[in-house]
C-alpha cells in the first residue's frame, strides 16, 4: 500500500495563476523519491501540502491511511510526515543544537527520558553527536542543515521531506547532506521524497517526478527521465553534465547510443 | 557590530552555570535590590559586601573578570553622565575649595552612583554570561506561571524571547552584509544624526523585510515539527533544585539582610 | 583598471587571540580578464575581494591594494570614487533591494556617486542600466522591486550596481539558488555584460564547472594563502592538489584525468565544447 497518495490535487496563491493543476501522485513505503522542476514550477507548494502547511483547492491527499486535508488529523500527518526547508538559519529554533532537537518531541508530549534517547539517536543518524551542547551558530551550512535533518527525526516521521535543503550549501556541505539522506533512506527505511533542482541529487532516487506548470510532466527511473533530453531541457531543465557531453559525442558518432548518468558510466562507454 | 557582550553566553560547567535559571533571575534580582537599598551612615560596608559578593560570583562562575567588565564599557558613557551630573548639581557638604562649586559630599556621592551602576550591569551581564538564552526564557517562563491565573499566555511569551535571542546573531550579520552592500553601492553612514537615520532606511528596510521572510519559514518549520502552544507539551530540560541553589538563596539572603542591617533600617 | 595586490594580509580578532583571514597574498588581475575566486568556506575569499571597494581597509602593515589609479593604502584614497568604479555584488543581491520602485533603487547607487546628474541623465542611464540585465524597462520601472520574480528581482539588483558603469564587476556566488534555466541565463548576461558594460569581472563560487566553463583564468585560495593562479587547465590539472584545497574538480577535468589513466590524452581549455573537441581530436576526427 502507498505511504502517500495524492490526487488531483489543485493550488493557487492568488486568483491569477494555478501553483499547482492536477496533481496525482503516489509514494511507496522505503522509496527514495526525487521531484524535479524550474523555480515555479510548484515543487515547494507539493511539501507543504504533503504536511497540512498548506491545504488545496480541491483534491484528496492520504498519508498512512490519514486524511491530510482533514483539520483534526493535522496533529498526526506531520508527526508522519517530517519536512526540512532551505535555509538552515530559519529552522532552528534554539541556540543550542539539543534543545533544537529537543523541540519536536517536546511538542509531542513525549517523556523526558525518551527526548534524551530520541535526541541521541537523531545526532547520531546524521553524523553530529560531538555537537550536542554546541550553539548553531557556529556550525557551517552543512552542519547546520544536518542539524535540522536531526531535529525532524526526533520526531520519528515515516516520510522525510526535503524541500530544496542543498540550495544554499556549498558542495561539500551538499555532499554530507545526500550521503546522510541516503543512508537514512537505506539503513532507517524513511522515505525520503527530495524536492530539487540539481539534476546531480536526482540519479541516487528510485524514482523522479518531473513537475512544470503545476502538472506532473514526467515521471519514471531516473534513467527513463534522463532519455527524454529535448522534453527536458524545453521546460527549463538540463542534463546532468556527463549525460549531456555524452549525448554530443554520441552524435558525433564516437560513443555508442546509450545511457550515460554518471561520469563513471561515461568513462566506461568511453573506454569500450 | 560583532561585539555585542551584553547577553552572550559564556560556556562552563561551573556552580553558577549549574544553578536552577530561575532562581538564579530571582537572585540577581535580589543581588540589584540590594545594591539600591545600600544607604545610611554605614554605606561603605553595604558597598563593600556588594563589591564581595560579585567578585565571588565571577570567580565561581569560572568567568574571566574581562568578560564581566566589557559589559561596562558599552555603558560607560551613561556612568560617566550620572557622576558628573552629580558632582555639578549636588550642593550638599562643604565646597572643596573657597567659593568652590564641587562639594566633598558631591564627589563621594557621585563616586558611589558610578560604583552602584557598574555593580548593576556587573551583575546583570553575570547573569547573562552563565544563563545561556534558552535557560533565561525557561526560568522567565517558571518565574511568570503565577500569571497563567490571568490569562497572561506565559509559555508563548517564554517562547518569543528565545527565539528573539536566537535569531540576535543571525540578524546581526545579515544587517552587517546589507551595510556592505548599500556601501558599495556608494552609501555613507556617516554625519549627524539626521544625515545618519536617512542612511539607515536602506538598510532597516530589506532587514525587515528579510525578518518578515524569516518570520514565516520559521513558522512554517515550527508547525513542521508539531508545535501546538503549550498543551500537552513536555519539556525536556527539567529545572530541579539542588544544594547549589539552596547555597546560592541563603548567600544572596544573607547579603540583601546585612546591607539592610547596615542600613539601620528596620523593614518591616 | 589593473587591479594590483601586493603582500596583502589581514587579521580578524583581539591582539590575544589572532585569526589569519587572508595571508601574504600576492595577485594581479589584468583589465578585460574574467576571473575567477575558488576555495572552501573559509578560505578567506570574502575578505580579499572585500578589500578590493575599501569595504575592508588594509590594515596597517599588511601590503598594498591598487586599483586603477586609486592606492587603498593612501588616507586620502577617495574611497567613494573608487566604488563607483568597482562594483560589487553580494550573495543573494536581492536581499537588498529597498526603494518603493525599480527606477528608483536603480538610481541609489547612482545618486549616491553621482549627484549632480542631472534628472534626464539619470533617467538614461537607469534605463540603459534596465535593459541591460535584460529586462522592459518601461514595464518594470513603476513596480515595486518586492514584487517582482526571484530571478528578475537578482537583475535588479545587478542593475543598481552597473548604473554607476563600474569598470570591475565583482560577484559573489551570483548563481546562487537559481535553476538551471536561469543559471544558464544569468551566465549569459555575464559575459554580455563583460563584452560590452564592464571590462573586468571577477566571480567569486563554489560551482567548479561554472568557473572552468567561463574564466580565463583562477585564483585558489586555501586557510587564507593563495596556493594558486593561473588558466583553469593549469589550477585543476592537479586532482590531488585539487582535493588538498577542498574543492572539486569540475566534471571535465574530472573526465581528462581518467581518461588519461586509460591512457587517452586530450587536451583542452576544460570547458565542455572544449573537452569534446579535445575528444574529437584525441580519437581523430569525427566518425
Amino acid at each position: 500500500m502507498a505511504i502517500l497518495s495524492a490526487e488531483n490535487l489543485r493550488y493557487s496563491y492568488d486568483k491569477k495563476s494555478v501553483a499547482l493543476d492536477g496533481i496525482t501522485m503516489s509514494v511507496e513505503e522505503g522509496e527514495y523519491i526525487a521531484v524535479i522542476g524550474h523555480n515555479g514550477s510548484g515543487k515547494s507548494t507539493l511539501a507543504k501540502l504533503f504536511n497540512g502547511i498548506l491545504k488545496p483547492e480541491s483534491g484528496k491527499i492520504i498519508v498512512d491511511g490519514l486524511e491530510a486535508t482533514d483539520k483534526k488529523s493535522l496533529f498526526e500527518i506531520r508527526k508522519k510526515v517530517g519536512v526540512v526547508f532551505q535555509n538552515p538559519d530559519n529552522q532552528l529554533v534554539a541556540s543550542i543544537v539539543e534543545d533544537d532537537v529537543a523541540f519536536g518531541p517536546e511538542n509531542l508530549g513525549v517523556k523526558r527520558k525518551e527526548i534524551g534517547e530520541r535526541i541521541d539517536f537523531a545526532l547520531k543518524a546524521v553524523g553530529m553527536e560531538e555537537f550536542r551542547k554546541s550553539s548553531p551558530t557556529r556550525l557551517s551550512g552543512g552542519q547546520k542543515q544536518r542539524i535540522a535533518i536531526a531535529g525532524v527525526l526526533a520526531i520519528k516521521p515515516k516520510i522525510l521531506i526535503l524541500d530544496e535543503s542543498t540550495a544554499m550549501l556549498d558542495p561539500i556541505g551538499r555532499k554530507e547532506i545526500l550521503s546522510v539522506i541516503e543512508k537514512l533512506n537505506k539503513e532507517q527505511g524513511v522515505t525520503v521524497i527530495a524536492i530539487t533542482h540539481y539534476m546531480e541529487e536526482v540519479i541516487s532516487a528510485d524514482r523522479v517526478f518531473v513537475l512544470d506548470d503545476g502538472k506532473i510532466a514526467l515521471t519514471g527511473t531516473p534513467r527513463e527521465i534522463f532519455r527524454e533530453k529535448e522534453y527536458i531541457k524545453s521546460i527549463g531543465l538540463e542534463l546532468p553534465t556527463a549525460s549531456y557531453i555524452a549525448s554530443k559525442l554520441v552524435e558525433k558518432g564516437l560513443l555508442e547510443k546509450g545511457e550515460y548518468l554518471t561520469e563513471e558510466e561515461l568513462l566506461e562507454g568511453l573506454c569500450k | 557590530m560583532k561585539d555585542v557582550t551584553f547577553g552572550q553566553y559564556y560556556p562552563s560547567h561551573s556552580f553558577v552555570h549549574k544553578m536552577n535559571p530561575a532562581i538564579k533571575i530571582l537572585l540577581t534580582i535580589a543581588y540589584i535590590v540590594g545594591v539600591f537599598l545600600v544607604s545610611g551612615d554605614n554605606y561603605y560596608a553595604g558597598f563593600l559586601a556588594c563589591v564581595v559578593f560579585v567578585l565571588i560570583a565571577t570567580i565561581t562562575a569560572r568567568v574571566p573578570i574581562f568578560r564581566v567588565l566589557k559589559s561596562i564599557k558599552a555603558i560607560i558613557f551613561f556612568v560617566l553622565l550620572s557622576a558628573i551630573l552629580q558632582i555639578f548639581f549636588n550642593k550638599d557638604g562643604t565646597p572643596l575649595w573657597e567659593n568652590g562649586f564641587i562639594t566633598d559630599k558631591a564627589l563621594i556621592a557621585s563616586g558611589f552612583i558610578a560604583l552602584r551602576i557598574i555593580l548593576v550591569v556587573m551583575g546583570a551581564s553575570l547573569l547573562t554570561l552563565t544563563t545561556s538564552p534558552v535557560e533565561i526564557a525557561d526560568g522567565t517562563e517558571v518565574l511568570l506561571a503565577p500569571l497563567k491565573l490571568v490569562k497572561f499566555p506565559v509559555h508563548e511569551f517564554a517562547l518569543i524571547m528565545s527565539i528573539a535571542l536566537r535569531f540576535i546573531p543571525t540578524l546581526l550579520e545579515e544587517t552587517d552584509r546589507i551595510i556592505k552592500a548599500q556601501q558599495a553601492r556608494g552609501a555613507e553612514f556617516e554625519g549627524g544624526i539626521f544625515k545618519k537615520a536617512k542612511a539607515m532606511i536602506p538598510v532597516l528596510i530589506p532587514l525587515l523585510i528579510g525578518s518578515f521572510r524569516r518570520a514565516d519559514e520559521l513558522a512554517d518549520a515550527m508547525d513542521s515539527r508539531c508545535y501546538s502552544g503549550s498543551k500537552n507539551r513536555t519539556k525536556y530540560k527539567k529545572m530541579g533544585l539542588t544544594y547549589r541553589d539552596a547555597i546560592s538563596f541563603i548567600i544572596t539572603g544573607g547579603l540583601v539582610a546585612g546591607v539592610v542591617l547596615l542600613n539601620g533600617v528596620v523593614i518591616l | 583598471m589593473q587591479v594590483k595586490i601586493e603582500n596583502l594580509s589581514y587579521s580578524y580578532g583581539s591582539k590575544k587571540l589572532k585569526v589569519k583571514a587572508v595571508n601574504d597574498i600576492c595577485l594581479e588581475i589584468k583589465e578585460g580578464e574574467f576571473f575567477g575566486v575558488v576555495g572552501h568556506t573559509g578560505s578567506g575569499k570574502s575578505t580579499l575581494i572585500q578589500h578590493l571597494n575599501g569595504l575592508i581597509k588594509v590594515q596597517k602593515d599588511s601590503g598594498k591594494v591598487i586599483v586603477g589609479e586609486y592606492d587603498l593604502t593612501d588616507k586620502k584614497c577617495d574611497f567613494k570614487g573608487l566604488r563607483a568604479k568597482v562594483g560589487m555584488v553580494f550573495q543573494y543581491p536581492e536581499y537588498q533591494l529597498f526603494a518603493e520602485t525599480v527606477f528608483e533603487d536603480v538610481k541609489f547607487g547612482l545618486k549616491n556617486f553621482y549627484p549632480n546628474l542631472t534628472e534626464k541623465e539619470m533617467e538614461e542611464r537607469i534605463k540603459k542600466a534596465v535593459e541591460t540585465v535584460g529586462l522592459d524597462y518601461e514595464k518594470i520601472k513603476e513596480k515595486s522591486p518586492f514584487e517582482l520574480s526571484g530571478g528578475q528581482k537578482r537583475r535588479v539588483a545587478i542593475a543598481g550596481v552597473i548604473v554607476s558603469r563600474p569598470e570591475v564587476l565583482v560577484l559573489d556566488e551570483p548563481v546562487a539558488g537559481l535553476d538551471p534555466t536561469g543559471k544558464r541565463e544569468f551566465v549569459s548576461l555575464l559575459h554580455a555584460l563583460h563584452n560590452d558594460f564592464v571590462k573586468t569581472i571577477i566571480i567569486v563560487s563554489h560551482d567548479m564547472n561554472l568557473i572552468a566553463e567561463n574564466c580565463d583564468r583562477v585564483a585558489v585560495l586555501n586557510k587564507g594563502n593563495l596556493v594558486k593562479v593561473g588558466t583553469p587547465k593549469e589550477v585543476f590539472m592537479d586532482k590531488v592538489k585539487v582535493e588538498e584545497w577542498g574543492l572539486e574538480l569540475p566534471s571535465t577535468a574530472y573526465l581528462t584525468e581518467k581518461l588519461r589513466e586509460k591512457g587517452i590524452e586530450i587536451d583542452s581549455d576544460l570547458t565542455i565544447k572544449g573537452f569534446i573537441d579535445g575528444y574529437i581530436r584525441a580519437k581523430g576526427g569525427e566518425k
